[in-house]
C-alpha cells in the first residue's frame, strides 16, 4: 500500500471533554484506500519540545467529502499541542501506515477501550459494509472516558462497560453481558491489560482474536525498529507489521 | 555541481543516509527518488540475525532522541541472500553498515559483504553504544579500533569507511589510529551516550537505562569534531549527527566533510533528504559556486 505525506486542513473540530478531541481533516484530493485499524502520523506544530511526529489511529473516513477523522486523547506533550489547533489550520500527515484489521469472520465482537474506542468506528463501518453482524463493546474508566458512543448506533448492537457505573454495565468490558464466546471473531483495541485480558479469553475459547497495539514509536515505517513488541517470531515493528496482530502471533506478550 | 568523492566512490551529491534510520532505503521509496541520493548506509549487519534489544527502546528528549535498539537486524546471510537483490539495481552507493562484537565477527560479515558486487563499500560500525559485547568497546580505545581496522583490511578491499563513536576523550586519537591501520574514510559521529528518567514512575524510559542521543540536539558537538578530524587526518571524513536541512549539511562540509549522512531527520520528515540535495544546490548557485568541493573544508 502507497504511503503518502499530504497536507491536510482541519476542517472541524470537535472538543469532547478535557480529555479527548477529534479533528476532521479534509484533503483536496481523493484519499487512497485506507484500511481500518491503519493509522496516521501527525506532525505536531509549533511546540520546540515535540520532535517527533505522533502515531495516531484513524478513526473515521468519508471518501466522498476526501475527509479523516483522528479522534485524539490527551495523554502527553504532543496531544496536548494538537489539541490547541483550530479549524482551519493545517497537519502534515504520513500515512496511511502499518497493517489494520483483517475484517474477517461473520458475527464479530469488537471490544474498544478508551482512546483504544478511535479505530473501531472505521472497522465497524466496513464490517456492516460487508454485511457482517457486529457487536460493539466500549468500556472506560467513567463516562466522560467513552466520548464516542451514538456513532456506532447503525452499525451494531452498541454497550457500555464503566468501572462507576456512569454509563452502561458497570465494571470491565470483559465483565460485560455482551462479552461471551457467542462470537467467531474479537477485534480489540485499548488499554494493554484489557487488550490481554480480552485475548487470553479468546485464546481459551478458541475464538479468533486481533489486538491493535500502541507502541512509542519514530518512523512509523518500519526504518528505527523503536517501537518493537515480542511476537512468536521475534521482535516486530508495531508501526509496520502491526499495529493489528492476531492474538495467537503474540502468546509472550499475552502472558507477560 | 554536486558531485563529491569518498576515496573510490563517487557520489552524485553529498546527501547519504545514515545507518539505522532509513531501514534498507525500501521503507523510503513511496516518498522519495532514492537515486537522486548520493549514498544510503544501510541498517548495521552482524554475523547473526540479532533480536536486539527489550522495549522501550526510544524516548524523546529536547531538540532529539534517545534510542537503544541494539543492533536489531536480519544477520548477513539474509541480507546478502534476500535484501541485496531487492535493492542492488538502485542508482546511488549502497554502503553497508558492518557491525559485531568480535573482530571474527566483523571480518565474516565484512566478506560476506565484499563478494556483493553492488556494495561498494561498508562503513565498520566501532561506535554502537547499545551492545554490551563489542561496538563501542573497539570504538573507544585507540589500539582496539586499530586492530579491528587493520584485521578487516586484511580481508575487505574495497571502500573502508570507519565510523567513530563521540563518547571519547579524543576523538582525533581514534582518528588516526584507524588511519594508520588501513580505512580509506572515517564517518562520525555516531550517537551519543546519554539517559532519561520518567519521574512519575520513577524509572529509565529506555529498557537498557542508558541509550544513544541523535538529533539537532548533538549538531553542534558533531560538527566541533568533524571539524577536529578533518584537520588531522588525510582520509575524507563523513559527517553526521542531528543534520535536517541544507544549513546543516553546508556547516559540516564547511567543517570539512566531503559527505553528510541524515539520521533522525528521516523520522520527522520521509523527504528531508530531497530537500537537502535541493538546498544545497540552491546555495551553490545563489553563491556563485560552481562545485561544491570548494566549499569543503574553508573553516
Amino acid at each position: 500500500m502507497k504511503k503518502y505525506i499530504t497536507n491536510f486542513t482541519i476542517k472541524r473540530k470537535t472538543v469532547y471533554n478535557s480529555h479527548y478531541f477529534s479533528l476532521v481533516l479534509q484533503h483536496p484530493d481523493v484519499l487512497p484506500e485506507i484500511e481500518a485499524g491503519q493509522f496516521v502520523e501527525v506532525e505536531v506544530p509549533g511546540n520546540k519540545q515535540v520532535m517527533l511526529r505522533r502515531p495516531i489511529s484513524i478513526h473515521d473516513v468519508d471518501s466522498d467529502a476526501n475527509t479523516m477523522t483522528l479522534l485524539i486523547q490527551v495523554v502527553g506533550k504532543g496531544t496536548r499541542t494538537l489539541s490547541q489547533l483550530q479549524e482551519g489550520e493545517t497537519l502534515n500527515l504520513v500515512y496511511p501506515l502499518g497493517h489494520g484489521f483483517s475484517q474477517e469472520g461473520s458475527n464479530v465482537l469488537l471490544v474498544g477501550g478508551g482512546a483504544g474506542i478511535a479505530p473501531l468506528l472505521h472497522l465497524s463501518k466496513c464490517l456492516k459494509a460487508k454485511g457482517v453482524r457486529a457487536t460493539i463493546l466500549l468500556g472506560g474508566r467513567t463516562e466522560e472516558l467513552i466520548p464516542v458512543r451514538d456513532e456506532f448506533a447503525p452499525y451494531g448492537t452498541v454497550g457500555f462497560a464503566t468501572e462507576d457505573g456512569s454509563l452502561g454495565e458497570k465494571g470491565l468490558v470483559t465483565q460485560h453481558s455482551l462479552f461471551s464466546a457467542d462470537y467467531n471473531h474479537i477485534y480489540t483495541c485499548g488499554p494493554t491489560p484489557m487488550m490481554k485480558a480480552v485475548a487470553r479469553y479468546a485464546m481459551e475459547k478458541g475464538i479468533e482474536c486481533e489486538v491493535s497495539l500502541e507502541n512509542m514509536m519514530a518512523c512509523g515505517v518500519g526504518a528505527c525498529l523503536c517501537c518493537v513488541v515480542d511476537s512468536d517470531q521475534g521482535h516486530k515493528c508495531v508501526c509496520k507489521e502491526g499495529p493489528v496482530f492476531n492474538a495467537k502471533q503474540l502468546t509472550n506478550w499475552i502472558i507477560n | 555541481m554536486l558531485q563529491t568523492k569518498i576515496h573510490n566512490l563517487t557520489l552524485k551529491n553529498p546527501v547519504m543516509t545514515a545507518s539505522g534510520t532509513f531501514g534498507y532505503g525500501e521503507e523510503f521509496a513511496d516518498f522519495i527518488d532514492l537515486n537522486r541520493l548520493g549514498g544510503i548506509v544501510v541498517k548495521g549487519t552482524t554475523g547473526e540475525r540479532r533480536q536486539g534489544n527489550p522495549y522501550p527502546r526510544m524516548a524523546e528528549t529536547p531538540s532529539g532522541m534517545l534510542n537503544a535498539v541494539g543492533l536489531q537486524n536480519v544477520g548477513v546471510e539474509t541480507f546478502c541472500k534476500d535484501v541485496y537483490h531487492r535493492i542492488k539495481d538502485l542508482d546511488t552507493n549502497i554502503i553497508v553498515n558492518v557491525s559485531g562484537s568480535s573482530i571474527e565477527e566483523y571480518c565474516k560479515t565484512a566478506a560476506m559483504v565484499g563478494e556483493l558486487e553492488r556494495v561498494p563499500a561498508i562503513e565498520l560500525n566501532i561506535s554502537c553504544p547499545n551492545v554490551k559485547k563489542g561496538g563501542m568497546g573497539f570504538g573507544t580505545d585507540p589500539t582496539m579500533a586499530a586492530q579491528v581496522v587493520s584485521e578487516v583490511r586484511k580481508i575487505y578491499h574495497k571502500t573502508l569507511i570507519v565510523k567513530l563513536t563521540p563518547n571519547v576523550t579524543n576523538v582525533v586519537e581514534i582518528a588516526k589510529a584507524v588511519e594508520g591501520a588501513g580505512a580509506d574514510s572515517v564517518s562520525l559521529i555516531n550517537t551519543l551516550l546519554g539517559m532519561a528518567i520518567d519521574v512519575e514512575k520513577r524509572r529509565p524510559y529506555l529498557s537498557t537505562i542508558t541509550g544513544g542521543l541523535s538529533g539537532p540536539a548533538v549538531k553542534p558537538v558533531a560538527v566541533r569534531m568533524v571539524w577536529q578530524v578533518a584537520h588531522a587526518v588525510q582520509i575524507p571524513v563523513i559527517g553526521l549527527g542531528g543534520i535536517a536541512s541544507a544549513a546543516d549539511a553546508l556547516e559540516f562540509l564547511m567543517a570539512g566533510a566531503k559527505a553528510i549522512q541524515v539520521g533522525t531527520a528521516n523520522f520527522i520528515d520521509p523527504t528531508v533528504t530531497m530537500k537537502i540535495v535541493d538546498g544545497l544546490e540552491d546555495y551553490c548557485n545563489r553563491h556563485g559556486i560552481s562545485d561544491i568541493n570548494d566549499i569543503i573544508g574553508i573553516i
